[in-house]
């Protein structure tokens, strides 16, 4: 009977210690990293940075650090939260993280997650950089800098050569830029080009050709977009905006667009499928449209220049976030990546347009043709109005705000809303986006 | 119960020492204590994950908290007066019930159904029984992923189905109703199989004399199904809507999968599938980052879930209450 008893509690006591063990574990794993024994860097991007020849390079060149890359290809709605949160634990995000231009905002408004690189010498890079993206990384009181440029995103129209013949166009890329000196030409054009019936739409998505036209027309006039630079919400008062709606609704009136909701399965489907003609070319989106339509349409793609006057879109960070285990290796790292030699590294393999004059005065750029879009000549293309960027001034709730318009946008693509209805939701959904 | 319990066999009173036994007092203590170490695993468990999570989100939702901002001033319940008078909110709330009572209504039926013709003599029997089950074995993501693929608009196999029998495409995602029924059909596509093994192990356990004396009566086999199993079967049936209700409510990964692209979050442009714990995500993560909002959504979910729970046990009490108490155990 005792025996029964003590063997009951040696197994209660048993079933204890076995759980305290469990729990405990997991604590564990996770500050070994010895002092002296190979580093891991873990750099968390989205989309296409291009950076894998880079990593091998310096690796090479530093034999105690070992870097993983996480998140490639994947979509910048599902990587923002993710490193939010990340911020916000206070662990789990890399060790150098990328940050979008239009998102780079809501983390510099709490700067105390990253690393000040003033305090590490970054300070001496400011001449690697054009201005205005050297002030991006920046604080608002100038005294933190979070983030190292990447990219620029230059502008350009890429277009199906395929269709465009179908459609009894022209296909020089020379031939194709003078069609369209401005919005309502690019209109016009496709609207000969619907009228051919091809099978393919002229554009891909209203979204994405708004988002265009209100970056360009906003660089052109008064620099910023949905926020003035003193942080009111001007989305129903500031011209760029209703100018870049209007032109829209006039592309949706046409009938020109096909409706793909940007970065959606149909949308990468309808890539591959050559359901369209034209989508606004940031120079980043040659790498994403290289993968989307795959090697089946290489030689099929060229670009011209843009309707309109230039135009900046998108273009990226680079940052250390505070939890960083290895932040001085992390730091020098990100200064490697976006040195002009790692810009230019990246341009070559994926097409991001650098950041950095040197890097665009480099004959590597400048010389260089992609070959997946009819050998075109993108150093000239992109790098050329580069240096003559206008940046557009982002507020705080800029990425809230901008869906909120953009979907409105959509609405009426969709045929959901009339173009008044749509503009009206735009203005009244935006501010309460802003509110939140 | 506890009377079992104490199974030791009757022994002649021990020879009494002046000193008591040292193993009485260890005795004592583990019939009084041990059976709540035994039972501690799940409260502690549950304390962790359950309780903890749920009493910080009500504290987080009293404050106005920016996930990453410094610092989280106190509102009281700026939030939940906000959330009552949000038009969005709401809307998510009428799209979780619309898809909800589409998916449940027809799964339960369609579970019954099934469990009925796997409770007859069939050839293979296991084999059939294992098979209804095999699409809850799969990833809803996956799921997710390859209907919303079978639904898209304009290369998606659903609309070319239609096609040929001559009904025009539908656009799936910015329909309102059509999304509810594209996600409704992932849904059922998952759950039937696992309801019919629940209410097949409950048909089971019904005597089968039941239904011999029916038969002799005359009873049919529908007449039989009617007034033997479905109210036999009710406790189960309640145990079924009780889960189907809080998954149902829950419904995140299908719509979120359903719609791809920018902020698919939303549900579509006019929010047509968008749920409330999508709601709950759009607002607590990107691109809002209001921790305390999006808490305070989870709160009123957690409160319409308990509230749509009775009420349904009010309605499948009220539904043949004679029969049950005739079999009340």
């Amino acid at each position: 009977m005792l025996t029964f008893t003590r063997r009951r509690l040696a197994a209660v006591a048993l079933v204890a210690a076995t759980a305290l063990l469990g729990t405990t574990g997991c604590g564990g794993g996770d500050d070994e990293a010895a002092a002296d024994g190979p580093v891991t860097l873990t750099v968390d991007v989205f989309g296409q940075f291009g950076y894998a020849d880079l990593y091998q390079e310096y690796m090479a060149s530093h034999p105690g650090v070992k870097i993983v890359e996480r998140g490639t290809g994947s979509n910048l709605d599902e990587y923002s939260p993710k490193l939010t949160q990340w911020l916000a634990a206070g662990k789990g995000a890399g060790d150098v993280v990328a940050i979008e231009e239009g998102l780079l905002v809501e983390y510099k408004a709490n700067p105390q997650n990253f690393v000040n690189l003033l305090d590490h010498g970054a300070a001496d890079l400011k001449g690697n950089f054009l201005d205005w993206k050297w002030n991006q990384g920046l604080t608002a009181d100038g005294k933190q800098l979070i983030g190292l440029g990447t990219d620029v995103g230059g502008m350009a129209m890429c277009y199906r050569k395929d269709l465009f013949a179908k459609a009894g166009l022209p296909t020089d890329r020379e031939a194709v830029s003078k069609l369209w000196p401005t919005w309502t030409d690019y209109v016009k054009v496709g609207e000969q080009f619907t009228a051919k019936k091809t099978g393919a739409a002229f554009l891909d998505a209203a979204t994405n050709t708004f988002n265009t036209i209100l970056l360009q027309t906003a660089g052109n006039t008064s620099g910023y977009s949905y926020y003035d630079t003193d942080n009111n919400l001007v989305v129903g008062s500031n011209p760029a905006v209703r100018q870049a709606y209007d032109t829209t609704m006039d592309i949706i009136d046409s009938g020109l667009s096909g409706k793909y909701g940007s970065w959606s399965e149909e949308w990468v489907s309808a890539f591959k499928q050559s359901k369209f003609a034209t989508i606004a070319c940031p120079a980043w989106m040659t790498g994403v449209i290289e993968g989307n339509a795959g090697p089946g349409a290489k030689g099929k793609w060229d670009i011209a220049q843009i309707p309109g006057d230039g135009g900046n879109w998108g273009g990226s960070f680079l940052a250390v976030p505070k939890q960083s285990k290895h932040q001085a290796e992390a730091i020098e790292l990100a200064k490697f990546l976006t040195s002009a030699k790692g810009q230019i590294g990246a341009f070559k393999l994926k097409g991001p347009l650098p950041s950095s004059p040197q890097a665009l005065a480099d004959p590597a750029i400048v010389d260089s043709k992609n070959a997946y879009f009819s050998e075109a000549p993108v150093g000239k293309i992109f790098a050329e109005g580069a240096k003559n960027l206008k940046p557009v001034y982002m507020g705080p709730k800029n990425q809230a705000v901008r869906t909120e318009v953009e979907n409105a946008v959509r609405t009426v693509e969709l045929g959901k809303r009339s173009p008044q209805q749509g503009w009206t939701d735009a203005v009244s959904n935006a501010e309460k986006a802003a509110a939140k | 119960m506890a009377v079992q319990l104490d199974a030791r066999p009757p022994v002649a009173p021990a020879p009494r020492h002046s000193r008591p036994v040292p193993g009485a007092r260890l005795s004592r203590f583990d019939t009084k204590y041990s059976p709540y170490l035994y039972i501690a695993p799940f409260f502690l468990l549950f304390g962790v994950f359950g309780a903890y999570p749920l009493a910080y989100t009500f504290w987080v939702s009293l404050h106005d908290w920016d996930l990453l901002g410094a610092e989280h001033p106190f509102i009281g319940l700026d939030n939940y007066s906000q959330l009552l008078a949000d038009p969005d909110f709401w809307h998510s709330v009428v799209n979780t019930l619309g898809i909800f009572v589409i998916s449940t209504i027809p799964q339960l039926l369609a579970a019954l159904w099934l469990a009925n013709l796997l409770n007859r003599q069939l050839r293979a029997r296991t084999t059939w029984r294992m098979a209804v089950l095999v699409p809850n074995v799969t990833s809803t993501a996956a799921v997710a992923i390859v209907f919303a693929v079978l639904f898209g608009r304009d290369f998606g196999m659903i609309n070319w189905l239609l096609d040929h029998v001559g009904v025009s495409a539908i656009d799936w995602k910015a329909n309102r109703f059509a999304a509810w029924t594209a996600i409704s059909t992932m849904v059922d596509w998952r759950w039937t199989g696992y309801n019919a093994l629940i209410f097949l192990a409950a048909m089971q356990a019904i005597p089968r004399d039941l239904y011999e004396s029916a038969s002799i009566d005359g009873a049919g086999r529908s007449r039989q199904f009617w007034s033997i199993t479905v109210p036999l079967l009710k406790p189960t049936i309640i145990f079924a809507v009780i889960i189907s209700t809080i998954g149902g409510l829950q419904l995140f990964t299908e719509p979120r999968m359903f719609n791809s692209g920018t902020n698919a979050i939303r549900g579509g442009p006019l929010r047509e599938s968008q749920t409330v714990t999508m709601y709950m995500f759009e607002n607590a993560f990107a691109p809002h980052y209001n921790f305390g909002y999006g808490s305070a959504i989870a709160w009123l979910l957690f409160a319409l879930i308990a509230v749509v729970a009775a009420i349904n046990v009010l309605l499948l009490r009220r539904l043949g209450g004679g029969a049950h108490k005739e079999v009340s155990r």
